[in-house]
């Protein structure tokens, strides 16, 4: 097991040079700094000395891979690509282009967004399994032909209408929530409600039609059939032997996005106003802060590649049959 | 002299080149029995009437005539200053584009939205709802006329789409030559609605089209029908123009991703060994970035390009085209790897067949196995993926544009729409009439879209078929 680990661990190292390049190569070399300054100085009437001075304080006015004027290990190490980029393996984010220590601001921006993405998660699947449990139960009949259409419907819906017409509705008509913005410790949760009310609706659709699929699959087994048989009731077959056997999809399905929840949701984190760090991203879009947007891509993919290591691992753990090798 | 921008092309290419392709797999007899069970379902037929009554609206938006020399052209409707070419539907909504207003207005409205002082016929100077310039700028006493003028043009509307159908149908029925053999019996079959394929439902669905469209045109004749935006632009008009939009996204990316997908797949899966653990290296790294961190990223560097290249795309539709295709393709590149997986999958399985071992040993040619026997028992799965991902497009366009890193702002799209719906349903009184038409719009695609592609997606499936 701790041999099949180190091995996956070692595989991944290639992935994550290779997404360390990709992004340097997109915000270094096809878009030059010198680019990036000129974006945030004004396009027109630029002094080079404005942008020299620019790029100076940033630490983007060194040669990209190879320092000819260095001597030594200098050559390597004064380079943008060593500075810059490499730092990121050791999540040494460095400082945004406004300046602001950026490791700094992930640590403390972290907590909003798990505040909001981890009860939308738990009560989504809660949500999204009993209702699409119901509709395996009530199969064949007109219930789950207009709850399949219903989910159809649902899908269709840009998340932004949910969003917004949540905030008309409940927040400005009803005037039950406060519509957007947040507080620390417990007042967060006066906040934290209405988005995650809107996440677990908005995710119906899609969810209930997944987790019913997943069903499906898993009713036509021949141990379902060895339950019915025993005589025992279709509600029983379902709640207990169906729903037991279909949890080794769901939890792996849930596993792989764990690590990502800390990177939180880009739209409802800035419809809200929560200060998490997908809002950050989202300002560093705006403001087309490139550090920032750089860290976000690597932090992300570091999470993503740390969720499928983790489903690996949950497989051995929920499904005796799966062995690591 | 149509003038074509270059999305403009590519989407007329691709539609021919859909055309052409389905033409040809409706020649084939194992390819025919997936799309009859296609053709025979009710609610795939009436979601590919709707689906079709958008890509016509696309087509027409997406053919430009140079601007003919309007001296109505004022200088407040920035998109359309003299000399940008016009589409067709532009042509045909010659009334919504001009009739401009001052700000917002509530659909179907007579005064603004908004009190503003004006000054009455005797001098004096009042706070209140002034009259509309276009919206109901016929009428002498709005108070008694209004709601019988609205009855009125409804009426006339409804009457001009009836008489559409029926000469649609009419035309229908000659074709289907009913004075042949047999024929008659089965129009009284489609008639009762027990045709082999389901054309009453079609009929209806296009009824329902043509009177709504009929009640559009009608009433539109006298006023927004949907209301006003912020400078007091037509808000049917901007849904319409946006359907062009949603369009080209959702089909223009999926033509992006399929050489990617493709090729790269079936060399994955056909030649193994080093070159498949490139390319899957490659796809996974591509992979782990998030989808819309690597959006953004790719869009912040257009920007930049684009910025560095200002001269060269100096009008403002050339630069909305830009950013659009460019949107296109970048959302093609990060959208390749799931299909480039499955397709490496299948070619894997594929490879091992028997009849690709026996041209193998026959000495047919590697390119010609994978041109023969290869890529077109792949066809099923990139008819369903594209299908599938369609509606999906379409859906991240809007939360795309609201993020910044989507179409041009100058571009009308229901995201764009939407984003400005934001601060109108703060105002007091809200302003809803924006945000309700993006949502119809966008609705009215998206589901028939989904319930096409689940359509696509259990005739061709092999898994699904009976």
């Amino acid at each position: 097991m701790i041999d099949y680990l180190l091995r996956r661990l070692v595989h991944a190292l290639p992935l994550l040079l290779g997404i360390n390049i990709l992004t340097f190569l997109l915000f270094f070399v096809v878009n030059t700094p010198d680019d990036m300054a000129r974006m945030h100085l004004g396009q027109k009437h630029v002094t080079v000395e404005a942008i020299e001075k620019w790029k100076h304080e940033r630490g983007y006015d060194q040669p990209l891979f190879w320092n000819g004027g260095a001597k030594g290990v200098e050559q390597v190490t004064r380079t943008i690509f060593y500075q810059k980029s490499l730092g990121l393996f050791l999540f040494r984010f460095g400082r945004s282009d406004a300046g602001r220590d950026i490791g700094a601001d992930i640590a403390q921006r972290m907590w909003p967004s798990l505040a909001i993405a981890v009860p939308s998660l738990l009560a989504g699947l809660a949500v999204d399994i009993s209702l699409a449990l119901l509709l395996v139960f009530f199969r064949l009949t007109y219930l789950e032909f207009w709850g399949g259409a219903l989910c159809v419907a649902l899908m269709s819906v840009s998340s932004l209408f949910y969003i917004i017409g949540g905030q008309f509705l409940i927040g400005k008509l009803l005037r039950l929530t406060p519509i957007s913005g947040y507080d620390d410790g417990l007042d967060a949760i006066r906040f934290v409600i209405l988005p995650v009310a809107i996440a677990v609706v908005a995710g119906i659709g899609s969810g209930v039609r997944w987790y019913r699929t997943l069903f499906l699959e898993e009713v036509e087994k021949d141990y379902v059939r060895t339950a019915r048989s025993k005589g025992l009731s279709e509600a029983r077959v379902l709640f207990t032997h169906v729903l037991k056997n279909a949890m080794i999809p769901i939890l792996t399905g849930v596993v792989v996005v764990l690590p990502l929840l800390f990177t939180g949701s880009l739209i409802t984190e800035s419809f809200f106003a929560i200060p998490g760090l997908g809002s950050y991203t989202i300002d560093a879009i705006n403001q087309q802060d490139f550090a920032i947007v750089r860290s976000m891509v690597f932090l992300g993919s570091v999470l993503y590649i740390l969720g499928l290591l983790l489903t690996d691992i949950s497989y051995t753990l929920v499904d005796p049959r799966v062995r690591l090798s | 002299m149509p003038v074509l921008l270059p999305t403009d092309s590519l989407f007329i290419l691709m539609l021919l080149g859909l055309s052409g392709l389905l033409w040809r797999s409706l020649r084939r007899e194992h390819l025919r029995r997936p799309w009859r069970q296609v053709a025979s379902s009710r609610v795939a037929m009436i979601s590919a009437v709707i689906l079709l009554t958008y890509l016509l609206i696309a087509l027409l938006d997406s053919i430009r005539i140079p601007a003919p020399a309007s001296p109505k052209g004022g200088p407040n409707d920035a998109a359309t200053f003299v000399g940008e070419p016009v589409t067709l539907l532009d042509l045909a909504l010659d009334r919504l584009r001009e009739g401009q207003e001052k700000t917002y207005s509530a659909p179907l409205a007579v005064y603004a939205h908004a009190r503003e002082m004006t000054r009455r016929p005797d001098g004096r100077e009042i706070w209140t709802y002034p009259r509309l310039r276009f919206g109901g700028g016929h009428l002498e006493h709005p108070e008694t006329e209004h709601g019988r003028d609205l009855l009125r043009l409804a009426a006339g509307g409804l009457l001009m789409g009836l008489a559409a159908w029926l000469a649609g149908v009419t035309i229908l029925i000659l074709a289907a030559r009913p004075w042949r053999a047999g024929r008659v019996e089965r129009l009284g079959a489609v008639r009762r609605g027990d045709a082999a394929i389901p054309w009453r439902a079609v009929m209806l669905t296009a009824l329902a089209i043509c009177l709504l469209a009929g009640l559009m045109a009608g009433l539109s004749r006298g006023y927004h029908v949907l209301g006003t935006g912020k400078v007091g632009e037509d808000v049917l008009y901007q849904g319409l123009k946006s359907i062009r939009t949603g369009i080209l996204i959702g089909t223009l990316t999926t033509v992006a991703t399929l050489p990617l997908a493709l090729g790269l797949g079936i060399l994955a899966g056909y030649f193994r060994g080093w070159i498949d653990d490139v390319i899957q290296y490659f796809y996974t790294t591509l992979n782990s970035i998030p989808g819309v961190l690597l959006i953004a990223a790719a869009m912040l560097v257009m920007q930049s390009y684009m910025a560095r290249h200002e001269a060269e795309i100096a009008s403002l539709a050339t630069r909305a085209d830009f950013r659009l295709l460019a949107l296109c393709l970048i959302l093609g590149l990060t959208a390749w790897t799931g299909l480039c997986r499955l397709l490496r999958a299948e070619t894997l399985k594929l490879r091992e067949m028997e009849y690709i071992q026996a041209a193998r040993a026959l000495g047919v040619g590697r390119i010609m196995i994978l041109w023969r026997h290869i890529l077109p028992n792949l066809f099923h799965l990139v008819l369903i993926s594209v299908a599938l991902d369609f509606s999906s497009l379409v859906l991240a366009e809007a939360v795309l544009s609201y993020v910044n890193i989507g179409v041009d702002p100058a571009t009308e799209s229901w995201g764009n729409m939407i984003n400005s719906a934001r601060l109108e349903m703060a105002r007091e009184p809200a302003v809803w009439w924006s945000l309700a038409t993006a949502f119809a719009f966008m609705f009215a695609l998206v589901l028939p879209a989904n319930l096409f592609a689940d359509a696509i997606r259990d005739a061709f499936d092999p898994r699904r078929a009976e």
